[in-house]
């Protein structure tokens, strides 16, 4: 069976690009975590991991081997099939996003005509599992963890929504391959045309973080004021499930962002490829990392008060310019 | 039934200026509330079908500073009533110096306030002077000035960093800021460490003096580890004052009335965030004090933004204070009294008592001690009662948590800067 006879099945091709997308970005995860701790470490003036491998390389192998070794314990008084399903589901809703992010040209699991609303009701349905796993805790930190999480990532679905509004009515498609293609050239939306996709693009940078609970928008964990939040109760691989969602959802983000604002594959003169995808959303990803570890966090009125009265009038402006700006040309 | 709250100070009339006087101190007209919340809320007349959630918060719990736990009534993420429960870290420590002799109880009380330990020796060895009639000699009174202050810069240091982890997490830009807070505080550890030999409980302090002296060319390098943590402040200014996010959570958040801080008994930076200029420091000199001119940051917001602005403006000051001592440490002996004579000094202290407070880098950190009556057991205090600061600011608690959000508690709480170590003794 030949190559081009895979590619042909869709079946097959869903199979093949599918594991091997999901292998590659499962194992950004990892290291993404292992140059979290590291590039933390530089900043903090401290070592960071080095005792596994060489710069502490493998430390993420040995976390993952150490966290499928840990008992895998139900509190008490938890909704048991609520409390084991919801990092479970939270994980899936965030890999079934990757099914339409255009690595490269052909790279790509399933190019859908609305590719761009699929990837964005998929990733916010991980609301549900989040709220599943506050109120199956059965802890009030939890649950108000679960509360804040809810109200949050349904607000921000909204300039979510807006942000990607822009690029769509640029390139006249729901579709990422197309709106890929129609920045082809250099001709980004985050700098073409100047202004309404520059915008669009912080907005969409600024409500992923927000969508994807990091800081400075991380109130359902909030560690410092619920303990752990949503993740109170659990141990072990269910709460590493969490962690892969998490960070899953953060490069999630940051290649549907690369793909919808930066051109995706595509490098001007430089020209184009699946490593200039790959390293758009890599690079997003420190950024996200960068911000985590030097900002505080927004109280949860500040945080929807935020989102209703500068978002989403700020999204509607946008779409209305990139509209005109279509119009116009 | 709720008790009746005491009110000496009577809400002012509004003057044209923003001060105003109360009792004879001068206070901020605009931070002046009436009333006050009531902390003995009646929750049965207030919410009969048992709607609120409680909370307890702590005492384990990443943010109480310690095993502090205060039951949170919750309305939402609003709190209601909030009671304060004392006594997880309670090791019965004035009980314990009453079978210790006056020599043997500096080590202990070093764990009281365990961020400032130079401060608890400082206070209880300064009340036992004053009970055995005891004057230090000038070089001792000098070296316990400087570490009085390093010792603020660096519990200060400590404060901020844990605050910011309080405001930001533990998991994010607050501990990025936590570990700048420890390098440089790990700088001063390392200057007592040569002196005393220890890095956190010293035993430096003992009746009548001092028992290390500074070692040759320590005096240098002090000034040099306190000319770099001023050029390090910018920074941290950098990342905080000058930080959005940080404005937001902090300004107009626990904002403390002078009147119901003086009727607690709240001292320090606390009370000098609320407008109130008092400092025992400049207004009562204790050790080598009068020989410097201490300036007294105050501020008039009284939120926590004004506390943070308060310390990190008294940073400044104690490294100045301490640099200006350090360039001139008088030569002499350190301590006035010999262990050995200790005995026959204690005899003259029968049947007195003492008082002394100090500023330690929360407030007024006084030690009250009675002597024994009769002359067999002269050797050991009757009674000793230390006064935390931080204790008087956890009963501020009750008053300003009712109305703010889970996240504003665990700010208002960091703000205040509790050590459960001097609050349950």
């Amino acid at each position: 069976m030949s190559a081009a006879m895979v590619l042909d099945n869709p079946w097959l091709r869903g199979l093949v690009i599918g594991g091997g997308v999901l292998g590659v970005v499962l194992g950004i995860v990892a290291y993404a975590i292992w140059f979290e701790r590291k590039f933390t470490g530089l900043m903090h003036q401290r070592p960071g991991p080095n005792v596994v491998g060489w710069a502490g390389l493998l430390q993420p192998i040995a976390d993952v081997l150490k966290l499928f070794q840990k008992d895998d314990r139900l509190p008490a008084a938890v909704d048991r099939p609520l409390f084991v399903l919801a990092p479970v589901l939270m994980l899936a809703a965030t890999m079934m996003a990757l099914a339409v992010v255009p690595w490269g040209w052909g790279v790509v699991v399933a190019d859908l005509h609305i590719g761009v609303l699929f990837a964005l009701s998929i990733t916010s349905l991980a609301a549900i599992p989040i709220w599943m796993a506050g109120w199956a805790s059965n802890n009030k930190y939890a649950l108000l963890g679960g509360m804040r999480a809810a109200a949050q990532a349904i607000s921000y679905e909204v300039p979510l929504l807006l942000s990607v509004t822009v690029p769509v009515v640029l390139a006249g498609s729901f579709r990422l391959g197309d709106i890929v293609a129609a920045q082809a050239g250099g001709r980004w939306f985050a700098l073409w045309p100047p202004g309404p996709g520059f915008f669009a693009f912080v907005l969409f940078y600024l409500s992923s973080l927000a969508e994807a609970n990091r800081i400075p928008f991380d109130i359902p964990e909030a560690e410092s004021e619920l303990v752990g939040g949503i993740t109170t109760e659990y141990g072990g691989m269910k709460f590493a499930l969490f962690y892969l969602g998490e960070y899953l959802h953060t490069v999630v983000a940051s290649a549907i962002a690369s793909a919808a604002f930066l051109g995706g594959s595509d490098m001007g003169p430089l020209g184009d490829g699946l490593h200039w995808m790959l390293l758009k959303t890599l690079l997003l990803t420190a950024s996200v990392i960068f911000v985590r570890w030097s900002w505080l966090r927004l109280r949860a009125d500040q945080l929807m008060a935020l989102c209703w009265t500068v978002f989403v009038p700020g999204g509607l402006v946008l779409v209305m310019a990139s509209a005109l700006w279509v119009h116009l040309t | 039934m709720p008790l009746p709250v005491p009110r000496p100070f009577q809400r002012p009339a509004r003057g044209a200026t923003r001060h105003v006087e109360v009792g004879g101190v001068r206070v901020p007209y605009e931070l002046v509330v009436d009333p006050w919340p009531d902390p003995y809320l009646d929750l049965d007349a207030y919410d009969p079908d048992a709607d609120l959630m409680p909370i307890n918060w702590g005492p384990q719990h990443p943010s109480t500073h310690g095993v502090l736990r205060v039951k949170l009534f919750m309305d939402g993420e609003v709190c209601v009533k909030a009671v304060p429960y004392l006594g997880y870290l309670h090791r019965g420590v004035e009980k314990l110096c009453e079978k210790l002799s006056y020599a043997q109880v500096t080590p202990i009380v070093d764990k009281n306030d365990y961020v400032s330990p130079m401060m608890n020796e400082l206070a209880i060895n300064m009340a036992f002077e004053k009970l055995l009639g005891v004057e230090p000699p000038p070089r001792a009174q000098v070296i316990r000035t400087i570490f009085a202050e390093m010792q603020r810069v660096a519990s200060h240091l400590l404060w901020l960093g844990t605050w910011a982890m309080d405001a930001g997490g533990a998991l994010g830009g607050g501990a990025t800021l936590f570990m700048y807070c420890f390098r440089e505080r790990e700088m001063i550890l390392d200057l007592f460490e040569e002196v005393t030999g220890a890095r956190f409980h010293y035993n430096t302090h003992t009746v009548g003096g001092n028992r290390h002296d500074l070692p040759g060319g320590w005096e240098e390098k002090a000034i040099r580890v306190l000319d770099h943590i001023e050029s390090r402040l910018p920074e941290y200014e950098d990342f905080l004052r000058d930080n959005d996010i940080f404005l937001v959570r902090t300004r107009g958040v626990g904002r403390l009335d002078p009147l119901l801080a003086m009727e607690i008994g709240v001292s320090g930076p606390s009370l000098r965030a609320s407008g109130v200029d008092h400092d025992r420091r400049r207004d009562a000199p204790y050790a080598a004090y009068d020989r410097v001119e201490v300036k007294v940051p105050v501020r008039d917001a009284g939120d926590a933004l004004a506390r943070y602005e308060v310390r990190m403006d008294e940073m400044r000051e104690s490294i100045r204070i301490a640099r200006e001592l350090l360039q001139d440490v008088p030569a002499g002996p350190i301590t006035a009294l010999k262990p050995v004579k200790m005995p026959k000094a204690i005899k003259v202290a029968t049947g007195r008592s003492a008082y002394v407070g100090i500023e330690s880098p929360r407030g007024e950190l006084g030690t009250f001690v009675i002597a024994q009556n009769e002359r067999k057991t002269a050797h050991l205090p009757y009674r000793l009662k230390i006064r935390p600061p931080s204790f008087h600011a956890m009963a501020l608690l009750p008053y300003l948590a009712p109305g703010a959000t889970l996240s504003d508690i665990v700010v208002i709480a960091g703000s205040l800067d509790p050590i459960l170590g001097e609050v349950d003794r």
